[in-house]
Formats: structure tokens, C-alpha cells, sequence
């Protein structure tokens, strides 16, 4: 976008209102966030369960969000995108997917961490704790009933599977300029992903044999339910974000946005669809498969 | 090392066609995209929150003058409740001073805590990466500014919003009536949970503070994070024609490093501490044995953060020191390339030692020995930059200026730092050591007198770039000489009192240590008075204004943000410099 003197082609973007405005939505989310958990006084405003400060801090996000990267699509229209920005970009996105990646593997950590030093540790001699030592000594935990991984959780890997061939046929339909099939694909890939969601937070979740949080009589099992829900909720977190993303992408196809030759918007959305993918296959394996597979060797 | 020629560098086209905004308009700092700017603000908060955790430092070193616990009862918040009791009679003077001095107990473990917080995550990252980063990496590199500048802006104010959110914290409740959290900056369970569900009979912070510490600090890696891929992209992407990896200066490969170690530790952080949010207000159990969890994996979780975090924090030292170094003895770098990949290995081997700190836990010889060997390693490439720093000196025309005092005193102290750490490194000893005043003495000598030197030399060596003035000789010279008696009087004890078997995070001791401690308290009255005249030093060059030039070094700097104004024109580098490769490189 080269003008005036500037004779480099790199985006020097003009001031912005935003990132001020999401710090401030940051500061209310988190204030309220713990309003929520935990209160921190009386009234409307402080007290525990008290959404107030909460709904703020989410309003002003969204607001961010939606000014945000409305500046980047109005910036990208207007040219400022040049190759080597869009290089920039690139790297951007996969830097992010990768500080992604690495936040799984702390949710990793707990399950191999487990799988492979359980045993260590029922054999510590603690004084005292022989509850401690129980729930040390099987991996998964007694009173833990593991899901069959060869029905829902199958079908699921499926879905995700199919959805990241879909998103693909998307992709290569943009570039052919056949935006009708793009359209098709991101659609059925949105789909999919919907179908995800409902099936493991509507119908999987709802019958666990093992509980979030120590509800009583399975205390001493609930490392395995809460690193469960946490990992695989926070996967199924990661799929409703990629689900939006690719919806916002449809939209902006339909509203005649992108080209055969750019459109970076719905490439990151898949990388970042490949990439939820490839999570879930790993729960899949380590989360679902090991586990039953331990068990029935049991 | 830049092999630029300055008269390849375009300055003179810079200058002309420039609209700086003034410095009055608060539009030009709240909503900035420049680089420089944001750079500026990150320093002031710095210099801001060190001046607070510096503070906390104080109380501490002066609780720990005398045995006994003194001083910081005065200063405890009493409740209303309390002082109620007081006034109709129930409590005397004798049970309100036991109150108070309950009370100080907390309130020394909280000063602990937050002191370390602030010094690391709102003093010493502020001020190396975001500060000398976004200043001279697209300086150093002939970018025009950030890849992302947007999100550059949010990452700085991000910071304000998480450190408001610490402070929150430091002043609500959080064990039981005491305000704010006492377990230490490494927030180890269980003394950071909250086991609800009756699966423990206690829990040691009941309060809101620790969770308002757990977003506070969830919202700081946020902003690291951002800043992160925002260097890495711009390291990758916009170095100018001709600057190609090998030839970028040092500083910008040490921030290299670093912001990888950000991008690729800080989330393991951010999903442990969401698991303390979870096991302190959904019941959940990851760091509770009785439910299957361990407090272990939280220190596990923790170091694999930790330790290359403790590298975040010096690397990019180590990088300005090489300029500085470089600059004054007016002779490249010795071994550019060694310097750079030792750099490199530090930072991947900096990933698998994390468990140093934890030969304490029971984790079993094998695994002992494997991270005693490991760590040990690490000693080869620090070795190499040390080395290195000391060869670039030998047989060049030194040149004693106050930013080469402070990197000369930074490969002094960072060395004995340094040693300290491979005695650390055998578990054997560690066994005895840690958890006292030698891991104190330690981590002070590579923090305080390391990377806290380093900052000051990085302050000195650039201020007439960032601000146009050149500072006040003397009075700078005079505080490097303070603070250097200052903090080592401070710190050189603390071996004597770790060796003495002194535990760490106490806020009583046994009389037999009264002598260093009391040393200790008078170094560091010592250093605030350098503090002192630094801030002096800052507010008379300002007034004075002494006009710097271009390059006020001379000929030994010579990377490129050397051939722009002082300061630099608002946006630099609108027809990118073309470097050339020097001859015999
Ligand atoms: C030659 C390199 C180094 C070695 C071998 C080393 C080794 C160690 C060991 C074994 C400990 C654990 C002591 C204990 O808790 O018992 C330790 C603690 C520590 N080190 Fe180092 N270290 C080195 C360099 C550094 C550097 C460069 C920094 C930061 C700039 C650093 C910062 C720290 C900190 C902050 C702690 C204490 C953490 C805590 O428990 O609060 N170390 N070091
Ligand atoms: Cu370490």
C-alpha cells in the first residue's frame, strides 16, 4: 500500500481503540469471573453468583472482537494485505495454533503423568493416608466406568474426520473460483461441527460413569472424571470456537468476501480446524482407547 | 553483529515527512501502533512496578534486621471487628500486639509472594522484552515497526489490567481474615488450593486473593504469549534486504530465543493454574491426593514453565551485554555465530532440567541423576557466552562508559550466579540447600545483580537514542558504584546464611543469624540509595537536556539503530536499509 514517501510494503496499521477497550473487557471478566466463584462482598455487583461484572466484561469482548477484526476485514479490502503481510499473517496464526498446542499438553500431562507413575506412587509411604494410596494404586481409578470408545466417541472421530475433508473440499473450491462448492463445504464442515457438539456435550457428557468434581462416594477416582471433562471440554471448547470461525468465514463467502487468490481468513479457520482435529485424535487414543483397553485387560 | 555500513542507512530520508503526535495527546499513547511508543510506555510501567516491588523488598529486609518478629506488626491491617474488641475491653494492649504480630506472619509470606511477582512478570519482562524489544528489534533489524502493531498495543495493556488484578489480590482476604496470598511466587498446591467437598479437613487460602492471582497471572501470559509470535513474526518477516539470520545483532537473536520460550512454556503455566481454579472452586482434585491427585504434578506443571522462565529472564541480558560489550571495546563480538547458538541450546535444553527444583520431592535416583546431568550441561553454553564476552574485551580499547560498567558487573556477578547454580545443580547438596538462603543468594545474584544489571546497562546504552539526551555522567556513574557495593552487600551474605542451614520464607530466625542478616538489611539501604540517585539521574537529564547525537558511541556501535536520529524519526525506516555483508565475515 505503498504511498507518500513509504516505499516498503509493509501494514503500518493507524491507532486503535481496541486493544484498550478488550484490556478493560479482560479487567471485567476476571473481576467478575471471581464475583461469580467465589464473590468478594455484597450486592449486585460483588456478591458470589452475581453475573453483573461478568456480562459486562463479555459484552465489552464481543464488541473488541466484532471491531476488531471488522478492521482487518476493511483493511484487507482496501489493500493493505500486500504478500509479504501475508506472510505475516502465516506465521501469526501458526505461532498461535502452537502456544495452543503446547496448553493441551499440560492436559496431556495429567493423564500420562498418571498412566505411567501411579504406581510409583501407591508404593510412597505416606503415614497416614491410606485413602491417598487407593486412589494411587489403578490407573483408571476403582469406580471409574470409562466410556466404550468404539461407539460415540467413534462416531465422533468420524465426524471430525469427515468435517476436516469438507473443510478441505472448501478450500480447494475457492481456489478453483467455484464458489458454490465453497459454500457447499464450509457449510457441511459448520454442520459437522455442530453435530460434535451436541453429541459429546448433549449426549456423551450426560452419561459419564464418573463425576467432574468429588461428588461424595467417587472422590477418590475424580483425578480421572476431572482431567476427562477438562481435557476433552476444553477440546470441545476449541471445536465451538473453530465452529464459529468457519460460520463467520461462510458468511463472509456469501456475502461475496475472498477470492480464488485470497483469502487468508478461511485458510487460518482450517488450520485451525486441522488443528482441533488432531487433538481429538490424540484424546481419542490416549483419553478413550487406552484406558478401556486397560480395563478389560484388568 | 549488523554489518552495516552507516551510509547505506537512509537516515536522512527518514526525518523528512514525519508526523510525530504530541506527547500531550492521550490518543497517541492509549490507542498507539508504534512500536517505540509502546516500548516507552512498557518501560515507565516497569520502572513503576519495580519501584513497588522494590519497596515490598524493603519491608521484608527490614523485618529480617533483628530476630523476632518487629517491625511488621505495626503495619498490619486491623479489621473493625478487632479494633471493636479493643475498644470495649475484650482485647488488652498484650492481645492486640499477639493479633498484630499473627497477622505480620501472613502479611511477611504475602510481601514474599508478591515481590517475586512483581520483579519477574511486571519489572524485568516489561522492561526487557517489552521495553528494549519493541524498541530496537525493528530498529536492529531496519523494520518499520512490529509485524502486528495492533496486538502489540494490547499486549502492553494487558499489563496495567494484570497487575491491577495482583494488586487486587495482595488486598483482599485470602486466609481466612489476612489479606492477599502467602504461598510464594511459584504458587505451589496445597498451599494455593482450596479443597472443597470435605476431602480435607483445611485449606490454607480460603479467599478470593489467590483466585484474583490466578487471572491476574493467566492475563499477564496472555499478553506475553501475544507479544511473542508478534516478535517472532517480525524477526522472520521484515528484516531488511541483506540482514539474514546470521548477520541479525545479538539482542535480536537472544529475544529470538526468548519469545519461544514464551510462546512454548507459558501455556503449560496457564493450564496448571487453571487447574488450581478448577480444584479451588469446582471441586475437582488434580493436586489432591485424596482424590487421586498429587500436589507433585503441580510442581511438575509448574517448572516445566519455570525453568525456561528463569531463562526469559536473563536471555535477552545476555544479549545486551554482547552490544554493549561489543560497543565499547569497539571490536565485534568474539565468536558472533557460537554466541548466538549457545544462546539457541540454552533455550532447548533449558526445557528438559525443569525438575532441578524439585530434588526434594522423592522423585526416585534415576530421575535424579538424569536432571542433575542435564542441568549440569546447560553450565557449557553459558560457559561459552561468558568466555566470549571476556575474549570480545581482550586486547580492545576499552572504553569505561556507565552502560560497559554495568555490563562488566554483569558478567562479574551473573558468574558467581552462574556457580552457584551447578552447585545447586547436584541433588546432593541440594538436599541440603534448598529452601534456604542459598537458592536466595542464587537466583538474586543471576536476577538482581544479573538480569537487573543488564537492564541498567541496556537503560544507559539507549536512552540517548530513545530519548535525544544524553545522561548525566557522574550522577550515573555514581549510582552503578552504589548499587554495585549495595546489592552485593545485600546478597553475598545470604551464602554464608543458606550454608548456616537459614530456611527461606520465614519471617523469624534463630539468633545465630542475626549477623549477615543484619548486613544484609544495611545493603540494602545501600542500594535504595542508588535507586535514589538513579531517579535523580533520570529527572536531571530531562531537565538539563543534553542534546545526543546520532550516535553518541562512535565508531563501535554500529548497528543500525545507530544511523537514525536521536530520537528515532516516529515511523523509521520508510525505504528499508540495504545491508551488505563486511568484508572478512
Ligand atoms: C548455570 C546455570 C544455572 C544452574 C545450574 C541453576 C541451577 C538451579 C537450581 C538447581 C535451583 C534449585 C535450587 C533449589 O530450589 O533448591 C535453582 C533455583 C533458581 N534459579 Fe537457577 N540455575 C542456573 C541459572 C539461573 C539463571 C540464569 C536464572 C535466572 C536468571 C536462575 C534463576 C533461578 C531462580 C529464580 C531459582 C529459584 C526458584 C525458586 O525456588 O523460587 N538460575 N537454580
Ligand atoms: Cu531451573
Amino acid at each position: 500500500m505503498a504511498h507518500g514517501d513509504v516505499k516498503h510494503d509493509y501494514h503500518l496499521v493507524n491507532p486503535s481503540p481496541w486493544p484498550l477497550l478488550g484490556s478493560i473487557g479482560a479487567l471485567f471478566l476476571a473481576v467478575g469471573g471471581v464475583v461469580l466463584m467465589r464473590g468478594v462482598g455484597e450486592g449486585f455487583f460483588l456478591a458470589k453468583g452475581q453475573w453483573t461484572l461478568f456480562l459486562i466484561g463479555a459484552a465489552i469482548m464481543t464488541i473488541t472482537c466484532i471491531g476488531w477484526w471488522g478492521d482487518v476485514i476493511k483493511e484487507s479490502r482496501a489493500g493493505d494485505h500486500t504478500p509479504v503481510v501475508d506472510i505475516g499473517l502465516r506465521y501469526g496464526m501458526i505461532l498461535f495454533i502452537a502456544s495452543e498446542v503446547m496448553f493441551f499438553v499440560a492436559w496431556f500431562w495429567v493423564f500420562f503423568e498418571m498412566v505411567i507413575f501411579h504406581d510409583n506412587r501407591s508404593s510412597w509411604i505416606i503415614a497416614g493416608d491410606p485413602e491417598a494410596m487407593a486412589a494411587w494404586a489403578n490407573w483408571p481409578p476403582p469406580h471409574v466406568e470409562t466410556f466404550d470408545p468404539f461407539q460415540l466417541p467413534l462416531m465422533n472421530t468420524l465426524i471430525l474426520l469427515l468435517s476436516g475433508t469438507t473443510v478441505t473440499w472448501a478450500h480447494h473450491a475457492l481456489q478453483q473460483d467455484d464458489r458454490k462448492g465453497a459454500t457447499l463445504g464450509l457449510l457441511l464442515t459448520v454442520l459437522l461441527g455442530l453435530a460434535f457438539t451436541y453429541v459429546q456435550f448433549g449426549v456423551e457428557y450426560p452419561e459419564a460413569g464418573f463425576a467432574f468434581g468429588n461428588a461424595g462416594e467417587v472422590a477418590s477416582a475424580n483425578v480421572y472424571g476431572a482431567s476427562f471433562f477438562m481435557a476433552t471440554g476444553f477440546h470441545g471448547a476449541h471445536v465451538i470456537i473453530g465452529t464459529i470461525f468457519l460460520a463467520v468465514c461462510l458468511l463472509r463467502l456469501i456475502s461475496g468476501g475472498f477470492s480464488a487468490k485470497k483469502h487468508f481468513g478461511l485458510e487460518a479457520a482450517a488450520w485451525y480446524w486441522h488443528f482441533v482435529d488432531v487433538v481429538w485424535l490424540f484424546l481419542f487414543t490416549f483419553v478413550y482407547v487406552t484406558p478401556y483397553l486397560t480395563m478389560q485387560g484388568n | 553483529m549488523s554489518h552495516h555500513d552507516a551510509a547505506h542507512a537512509g537516515g536522512a530520508h527518514d526525518a523528512h515527512g514525519d508526523h510525530r503526535p504530541s506527547i500531550y495527546d492521550p490518543r497517541r499513547w492509549l490507542f498507539s501502533t508504534n512500536h517505540k511508543d509502546i516500548g516507552t510506555m512498557y518501560l515507565v510501567f516497569a520502572i513503576i512496578a519495580g519501584l513497588i516491588g522494590g519497596a515490598m523488598s524493603g519491608l521484608i529486609r527490614w523485618e529480617l534486621k533483628e530476630p523476632g518478629i518487629t517491625f511488621l506488626p505495626h503495619l498490619v491491617h486491623v479489621p473493625h471487628a478487632i479494633l471493636e474488641q479493643v475498644r470495649l475491653g475484650v482485647m488488652n494492649a498484650d492481645q492486640l500486639w499477639a493479633w498484630k504480630v499473627d497477622a505480620a506472619k501472613h502479611f511477611y509470606d504475602t510481601l514474599v509472594t508478591y515481590h517475586g511477582l512483581i520483579m519477574i512478570f511486571f519489572m524485568v519482562m516489561p522492561a526487557m522484552i517489552g521495553g528494549f524489544g519493541n524498541w530496537f528489534v525493528p530498529l536492529m533489524i531496519g523494520a518499520p515497526d512490529m509485524a502486528f502493531p495492533r496486538m502489540n498495543n494490547i499486549s502492553f495493556w494487558l499489563l496495567p489490567v494484570s497487575f491491577t488484578l495482583a494488586m487486587i489480590s495482595f488486598l483482599v482476604p485470602g486466609a481466612g481474615d489476612h489479606a492477599g496470598f502467602g504461598g510464594g511466587w511459584t504458587l505451589y498446591a496445597p498451599l494455593s488450593t482450596n479443597w472443597g467437598g470435605g476431602a480435607t479437613p483445611f485449606s490454607y487460602h480460603d479467599g478470593p486473593a489467590m483466585d484474583f492471582l490466578i487471572l491476574s497471572l493467566h492475563i499477564a501470559g496472555a499478553s506475553s504469549i501475544l507479544g511473542a509470535i508478534n516478535f517472532i513474526t517480525t524477526i522472520f518477516n521484515m528484516r531488511a534486504p541483506g540482514m539474514t539470520l546470521h548477520r541479525m545483532p545479538l539482542f535480536v537473536w537472544s529475544m529470538l530465543v526468548t519469545v519461544w520460550l514464551l510462546v512454548l512454556s507459558l501455556p503449560v503455566l496457564a493450564g496448571a493454574l487453571t487447574m488450581l481454579l478448577t480444584d479451588r472452586n469446582f471441586h475437582t482434585n488434580f493436586f489432591n491426593p485424596a482424590g487421586g491427585g498429587d500436589p507433585v504434578m503441580y510442581q511438575h506443571l509448574f517448572w516445566f514453565f519455570g525453568h525456561p522462565e528463569v531463562y526469559i529472564l536473563i536471555l535477552p541480558g545476555f544479549g545486551m551485554v554482547s552490544q554493549i560489550v561489543s560497543t565499547f571495546s569497539r571490536k565485534p563480538v568474539f565468536g558472533y555465530l557460537g554466541m548466538a547458538y549457545a544462546m539457541v541450546s540454552i533455550g532447548l535444553i533449558g526445557f528438559v532440567v525443569w525438575a532441578h527444583h524439585m530434588y526434594t520431592v522423592g522423585m526416585g535416583l534415576d530421575l535424579e541423576a538424569y536432571f542433575i546431568a542435564a542441568t549440569m550441561v546447560i553450565a557449557v553454553p553459558t560457559g561459552i557466552k561468558i568466555f566470549s564476552w571476556i575474549a570480545t574485551m581482550w586486547g580492545g580499547s576499552i572504553d569505561f562508559k556507565v552502560p560497559m560498567l554495568w555490563a562488566i558487573g554483569f558478567i562479574f556477578l551473573f558468574t558467581v550466579g552462574g556457580v552457584t547454580g551447578v552447585v545447586l545443580a547436584n541433588s546432593g547438596v541440594d538436599t541440603s540447600f534448598h529452601d534456604t538462603y542459598y537458592v536466595v543468594a542464587h537466583f538474586h545474584y543471576v536476577l538482581s545483580l544479573g538480569a537487573v544489571f543488564a537492564i541498567f546497562g541496556g537503560f544507559f546504552y539507549w536512552i540517548p537514542k530513545m530519548s535525544g539526551y544524553r545522561y548525566n555522567g557522574f550522577l550515573a556513574g555514581l549510582q552503578f558504584w552504589i548499587m554495585f557495593i549495595g546489592v552485593n552487600i545485600v546478597f553475598f551474605p545470604q551464602h554464608f546464611l543458606g550454608a548456616q542451614g537459614m530456611p527461606r520464607r520465614h519471617v523469624d530466625y534463630n539468633e545465630a543469624y542475626q549477623y549477615w542478616n543484619n548486613i544484609s538489611t544495611i545493603g540494602y539501604l545501600i542500594t535504595a540509595v542508588g535507586v535514589l540517585v538513579f531517579l535523580v539521574t533520570l529527572v536531571e537529564m530531562f531537565l538539563v537536556k543534553r542534546k545526543a547525537g546520532a550516535n553518541p558511541w562512535g565508531e563501535g556501535a554500529n548497528t543500525l539503530e545507530w544511523s537514525l536520529s536521536s530520537p528515532p524519526p516516529f515511523h523509521q525506516f520508510n525505504e528499508l536499509p540495504v545491508i551488505k555483508p563486511e568484508a572478512g565475515h
